[in-house]
């Protein structure tokens, strides 16, 4: 156990490495794009007088070096500073919409993770049958329609007929049982985008498996197909599984600015959409640091869960 | 016998172009508007989804710069002066104004009103709200309307102006949205503060998302302000307003696109609103650079193109066709008689070769965040220019960063401008010699004498002269191709009624719709 302890150490050191490498990179970037905060506030009206004062006031006329420096330290010591468009600070800004984010990750995990899997075991189960054929051509159509117009589809068969809202509207008075309901169709849009990966990955990790000979014993001591591979084959095709989950994880948070559009559903991708158009860097930073972060965890739970899954692996020295 | 306005077998294109005969009175009514007239009535909760918004917006007045954070400080603060449904000028917290030599204006503060906080509005509070868009500091997009004035100060209980030229439009520029009333303190606002004297409290907010209001329950006008809560929504997606007004989630929505007002009208669960106001499109030239500082060259490039066409194709029929003229039908001087432009590839040549030239290659730089369709246009101009010997490239550049990198920048490109509630602001922004946001660069003496004479003259009939000559001279020496004015396009639950007249100078009635409207 104490080698996944220091696995554990390990790479959250490592993560955090990433994370500040994650951060000079994006604030390195911000500062290529053309423009900057105070031409991105005041707009097409804005004049050379107004963008000096603008300027000044915002700290924008320091070295980029120095701003980063800043930046960094205040948020070392855990204070990530204002939204400087706003004013408004940023773990206010961003608290409430990483909570829808994650509201909607999880939810769409939690439909698209038993269904996936299930699919999976069935598809490998009943390998070259007509489910395993139909059930593969639905998720690999589901996959190759572009988001959007998934959601557009969605919102044509079961907004337009009053079945669910076409957008999201999270108040504070809002129960859990609401915005479950409200959160429907982007939670199955993001559902059927997700499905198709995560069921393959499973379907390939059995049938891989199905071919080796302790497989076959099991077989022939009779038992039945289902057991072969639920007792048999899935205990070794977690790791496999447990890693495009995880992917898939990191990706439902990070990846669904579109379908946060399409449904107006106030999260984080917005935010940071917002936020990069108007080179609001210490939004930008925070959200993508966040984002970064999502990825290490998920990957690190991920390689945990797999070495677990896995004795071969935990007792390798 | 029945009404040809409001017959539902006419087809839309029909009804547009009767439509065009009444867009001087600024308003195309859709069939089945007019039976939604009736006295207002208070209550309800209106919920409008608006295509702007961003998590960046703030309290700041200075600093509002879309459509949502203009309509969520209408509905929470008064100005000065209302522009009201038909144009003109009416009291809102200066209960009245005058100047005798137009240099000197006085405003007269309103007794009686207060802030949402209970604090009386002061003549203070209006000097102090003034003073945020003046001064080196000030960070405010409304700093150039304040160049002209030398002192603002607080006589008893009026604000007095004081001008270094005479300015017979000044009150106009009070009508401006970045210029409401705030409280102040020690004579500054706090551009934080959510306090105002309009006819809704803020709730919450969430910047970019959405922002509740309830009616406040002292406000000074009685017969405004109908709804007990306003919601504005901010939904960025055209689609997803679209589907939101269809699915009963919001009762109206803006900036409606224009290829989709067909199909909503044959759903016949919302009602379109097309207001033609002065907003419109253009495409500026350098008039430095050549080969645009030939004026020949320019009118050749103000001949090649069809302007119907882009109003069909890129408006879908909810515009008029421009003049070259920056000021629009919806404006008191509007030169309607001034000689049009047509599509004329012969005459596109003649002026070409009286600039010595056979044939023009020029490159058009255009992206959508210019306008909506501002490509398309681009497109289309090069397509119907090739017959007059020109060769526009249309050069697609990112949204992102327009108004910074290309804008102003490259030699000719596309632009757009809101409706200017006075010709003279329009003029002064965009086209005097060395204004901040004269983005063709264009000088010409002649006009700007006319446009510092004009200001001061308060002969009527002599003003409008001198302003229809203006219009002349920007349409035939002008170095702006202006194609097209834009409508307002918006689309309305059959259960929202609104007034008979409906204001063309800003979208949403002038952004007043959540204080003037009200469920039938």
């Amino acid at each position: 156990m104490n080698d996944i302890w220091r696995m554990i150490g390990q790479r959250l050191l490592f993560g955090l490495l990433t994370l500040f490498v994650i951060s000079v990179v994006i604030f390195g970037a911000t500062e290529l794009l053309p423009g900057d905060l105070a031409r991105e506030l005041l707009g097409q009206s804005a004049t050379e007088e107004t963008l000096a004062a603008l300027r000044d006031q915002l700290g924008l006329n320091d070295p980029a070096p120095l701003r980063y420096w800043n930046w960094l330290t205040a948020a070392l010591q855990g204070d990530f500073g204002v939204s400087m468009a706003t004013k408004r600070p940023i773990a206010d800004l961003v608290g409430a919409r990483l909570g829808n984010t994650l509201f909607l990750a999880l939810y769409a995990a939690a439909l698209s993770v038993p269904i996936s899997l299930t699919l999976g075991v069935l598809a490998a189960l009943w390998r070259n049958s007509i489910f395993d054929r139909a059930s593969n051509a639905l998720a690999l159509t589901a996959i190759s329609i572009p988001e959007f117009f998934v959601a557009y589809i969605l919102v044509l068969f079961l907004a337009q007929s009053g079945l669910f809202p076409s957008m999201v509207r999270i108040t504070g008075s809002t129960t859990f049982g609401d915005q479950l309901y409200m959160s429907f169709l982007p939670a199955l849009t993001l559902t059927l985008v997700v499905t198709a990966h995560m069921m393959r990955m499973t379907r390939a990790a059995i049938i891989n498996l199905l071919a080796n000979p302790y497989i076959e014993m099991a077989r022939l001591k009779g038992m039945s197909p289902l057991r072969v591979v639920l007792r048999h084959a899935v205990p070794n095709a977690l790791a496999p599984i447990i890693n495009v989950v995880a992917l898939n994880l990191a990706y439902l948070i990070t990846g669904v600015v579109v379908v946060e559009v399409v449904f107006v559903y106030p999260g984080l991708g917005q935010l940071m959409v917002d936020a990069v158009t108007n080179r609001d860097i210490a939004v930008v930073q925070a959200i993508a640091l966040i984002f970064a972060s999502a990825y290490v965890l998920l990957n690190l739970i991920a390689d945990v869960l797999s070495t677990i899954s896995n004795p071969r692996l935990m007792h390798r020295s | 016998m029945k009404n040809p306005m409001f017959s539902h077998e006419m087809t839309r294109r029909g009804l547009l172009k009767s439509g065009m005969a009444m867009t001087a009175a600024g308003l195309i009514l859709p069939a089945g508007m007019a039976m939604a007239q009736t006295e207002p009535k208070k209550g309800g909760v209106f919920r409008a989804g608006i295509g702007h918004g961003s998590s960046t917006d703030g309290y700041d007045p200075g600093l509002w710069d879309n459509l949502y954070a203009q309509t969520f400080a209408a509905a929470r603060h008064n100005q000065l002066i209302e522009v009201s449904a038909d144009g003109a000028l009416v009291p809102e917290i200066a209960e009245s104004w005058e100047s005798a030599d137009g240099i000197t204006w006085t405003f007269k503060i309103r007794q009686g009103v207060s802030f949402h906080s209970g604090k009386p509005v002061t003549a203070d509070d209006a000097v102090a709200s003034l003073n945020h868009h003046r001064g080196d500091a000030s960070t405010s997009a409304a700093k150039p309307f304040f160049d002209a004035v030398t002192d603002i100060k607080v006589d008893g209980q009026s604000v007095v102006v004081t001008l270094s030229a005479a300015n017979a439009d000044f009150p106009y520029l009070m009508s401006d949205y970045h210029l409401p009333v705030m409280p102040g303190a020690d004579g500054k606002i706090d551009p934080t503060s959510t306090d105002g004297c309009g006819g809704y409290v803020v709730d919450s907010y969430e910047p970019g998302v959405q922002a509740t209001l309830n009616r406040n329950p002292n406000y000074w006008k009685s017969d405004r302000a109908h709804f007990d809560q306003i919601v504005l929504l901010s939904i960025l997606d055209p689609a997803a307003r679209l589907n939101a007004l269809m699915t009963g989630e919001v009762d109206v929505i803006d900036q409606v696109d224009p290829a989709t007002i067909g199909l909503l009208e044959a759903r016949g669960v919302a009602k379109i609103l097309s207001v033609s106001g002065n907003a419109h499109y253009v495409f500026t030239m350098d008039a430095r650079a050549a080969p645009y500082n030939d004026n020949n060259v320019r009118l050749a490039l103000k001949y090649a193109f069809d302007r119907q066409e882009l109003v069909d194709k890129i408006l879908a029929g909810h515009g008029s066709v421009a003049n070259d003229n920056p000021i629009g039908p919806a404006s008191r001087y509007y030169f309607a008689e001034m000689e049009a432009k047509t599509y004329d590839p012969d005459k596109a040549k003649f002026h070409l070769k009286q600039a010595g030239m056979d044939k023009l290659e020029v490159t058009l730089s255009a992206a959508n965040a210019a306008f909506s369709g501002a490509v398309d246009a681009a497109v289309l101009m090069s397509e119907k220019a090739a017959a007059a010997g020109i060769t526009i490239t249309v050069d697609r550049v990112p949204d992102d960063g327009y108004f910074d990198n290309v804008w102003m920048k490259k030699p000719f490109c596309a632009s757009y401008w809101g409706g200017r509630a006075v010709e003279d602001q329009m003029f002064t922004i965009a086209y005097q010699t060395g204004a901040a946001w004269n983005e063709s660069f264009w000088s010409n003496a002649k006009f700007d004498t006319l446009l510092i004479a004009a200001r001061s003259e308060l002969d009527e009939a002599k003003r409008r002269e001198m302003y229809q000559e203006m219009q002349q001279i920007v349409s035939f020496e002008g170095s702006t191709i202006i194609p097209m004015y834009n409508n307002y396009v918006m689309a309305l639950a059959n259960t929202v009624a609104t007034p008979d007249k409906v204001a063309n100078n800003w979208n949403l009635d002038g952004f007043r719709a959540v204080e003037r409207w009200w469920f039938a």
